[in-house]
């Protein structure tokens, strides 16, 4: 059996609401609530990024492995479309900081926002192949959106670790499918501050083409309909999307919703659907089965089905719960120190 | 600062490496060659625990050019779980919130940043302990 051994996600505590970006820029706040379903974002401060955020939440994902040697895990990859370098990996930090190192394969994934699942996908295969006894998989991010741009609303940021492995499994990984097609549907350019998207293109033949297109081959391959799976989590570039998706797949908002986290959350781009998966894991009991499905611009998703087992009973309490870390101890600012700490206004050196 | 700093300090910086003396038990953090308490010269590695309580603090209102960004903010030193005290910024709170004997929790954050080309330094910053 093959499967995670450990999860954990962390959140920064800052938010902004959609008013208050709303107000800056003479947008109309109601309409952005109600077409995109989005109420605030996490924002990070100065000393928070996909590097410390991958860190924490890791050690989360350890606190709920056991008695998992940081030595034996054989792999960390971390997706993400905001390492703080250009060059030179995140993970070697988090590596280090978990104490991994030295023997250990180490690479940073980029594939907009599903760079979280494809460590995932790799760490499940090289486990299940015997290459390595544990991978850690992160999906982190600390999203860029150009000020004003709808992407603004909702570019957010957080992390969700998850450690693969062959013992102790929390949930078995059943079935994996991927789906890609080259779409240009948002990039950013090299020496780009902000990315750029195609608008209303970003959704039909874009998200919906490829969420539904890796849901549909992941469910036909499990021989499952929406009424064989408990629970359901997308990508949520916004909280109005994921929850047509599941709609289309015939799940009902009950399978979505511990998993819809974006509406208060932002996207969090890489972080999202593994952010998601960390939410559903706990509540989740014995038995139960949960497809996550990932959606990374460009454009391609990653779809999973997870059973859970009977250790997560075990273990979902020892690290603080992802709708804690999303509901409590918050910090709302106001846009001027949102552009602070983002970094949108230009200083001299 | 120097990228050999970062890498030589990053044991007890990014995982709160320490030193217990194999032969008093005194825990020095940062690790160190010959124990202050009886000289002796063997630890054996322990990691430090992540919560204590803040026992004094000082808030900074003018800061160094690399802090300038987060001013106004504290120093404190804290007393963690296993009697040791050390010194790092406490961050995620106002500086009117910070009271001494508040629990804190340690977190992992980015500690400075030499201008927007230089090496990024990552280590320990206390964060109110609320969970």
């Amino acid at each position: 059996m093959v499967g995670i051994v450990g999860y954990g996600a962390h959140l920064p505590r800052h938010r902004i609401k959609v008013e208050e970006i709303a107000k800056t820029w003479g947008a109309d706040a109601p309409s952005y609530k109600k077409g995109l379903m989005l109420k605030e974002k996490s924002v990070p401060p100065p000393d928070t990024d996909t590097i410390t955020l991958s860190v924490e939440a890791t050690k989360n994902a350890l606190r709920r492995a056991g008695k998992l040697d940081p030595a034996d895990i054989g792999a960390v990859y971390i997706g993400s479309e905001s390492h703080p370098y250009a060059v030179k990996p995140s993970g070697t930090v988090v590596a280090e900081a978990i104490g991994a190192v030295p023997d250990i394969h180490c690479a940073d994934y980029e594939f907009a926002c599903k760079a979280g699942s494809e460590a995932m996908f790799v760490c499940l295969g090289l486990v299940k192949s015997g290459y390595i006894k544990y991978g850690l998989a992160i999906g982190a991010d600390t999203s860029q959106g150009a000020p004003s741009d709808a992407l603004e609303y909702s570019a957010a940021a957080g992390a969700a670790a998850f450690i693969m492995g062959g013992e102790n499994v929390i949930a078995e990984a059943l079935h994996t499918y991927s789906y890609m097609t080259d779409t240009p549907d948002f990039w950013r350019r090299e020496y780009e501050f902000y990315p750029q998207h195609g608008g209303r293109f970003t959704g039909e033949p874009a998200y919906f083409k490829h969420t539904l297109g890796a849901a549909r081959g992941i469910m036909e391959r499990a021989g499952a309909t929406a009424k064989d799976i408990t629970y359901a989590v997308f990508h949520q570039p916004n909280g109005k999307f994921p929850l047509r998706a599941g709609k289309t797949l015939g799940f009902s908002k009950e399978q979505i919703e511990p998993g819809l986290l974006s509406p208060t959350l932002g996207n969090t781009y890489s972080g999202a659907s593994p952010i998601g998966l960390t939410s559903i894991l706990d509540v989740a009991k014995p038995g139960d089965t949960i497809m996550m499905v990932s959606y990374g611009s460009g454009a391609g998703s990653d779809a999973f089905i997870w059973k859970v087992t009977e250790r997560i009973n075990e273990v979902r309490d020892s690290a603080v719960r992802t709708r804690k870390l999303l509901d409590e101890n918050l910090t709302y600012i106001d846009y001027g120190t949102y552009a602070k700490f983002r970094h949108k206004i230009r200083k001299n050196e | 600062m120097f990228p050999s700093r970062i890498w030589r300090e990053s044991k007890h910086r990014y995982r709160l490496e320490a030193g217990k003396c194999t032969k008093c038990g005194k825990v020095v953090f940062p690790y160190r060659l010959i124990c202050p308490v009886c000289g002796h010269r063997e630890f054996e590695k322990v990691i430090l625990p992540e919560t204590g309580k803040l026992l004094t603090y000082s808030i900074i209102r003018v800061a160094p050019s690399q802090f300038t960004d987060q001013a106004p903010y504290a120093i404190g030193i804290a007393e963690l779980e296993n009697g040791v005290r050390l010194l790092a910024q406490v961050a995620d709170c106002e500086v009117d919130d910070i009271k001494v004997g508040m629990d804190v929790r340690i977190e992992f954050r980015r500690v400075q940043t030499d201008s927007h080309h230089g090496v990024l330094s990552y280590g320990y910053k206390f964060v109110p302990k609320w969970y």
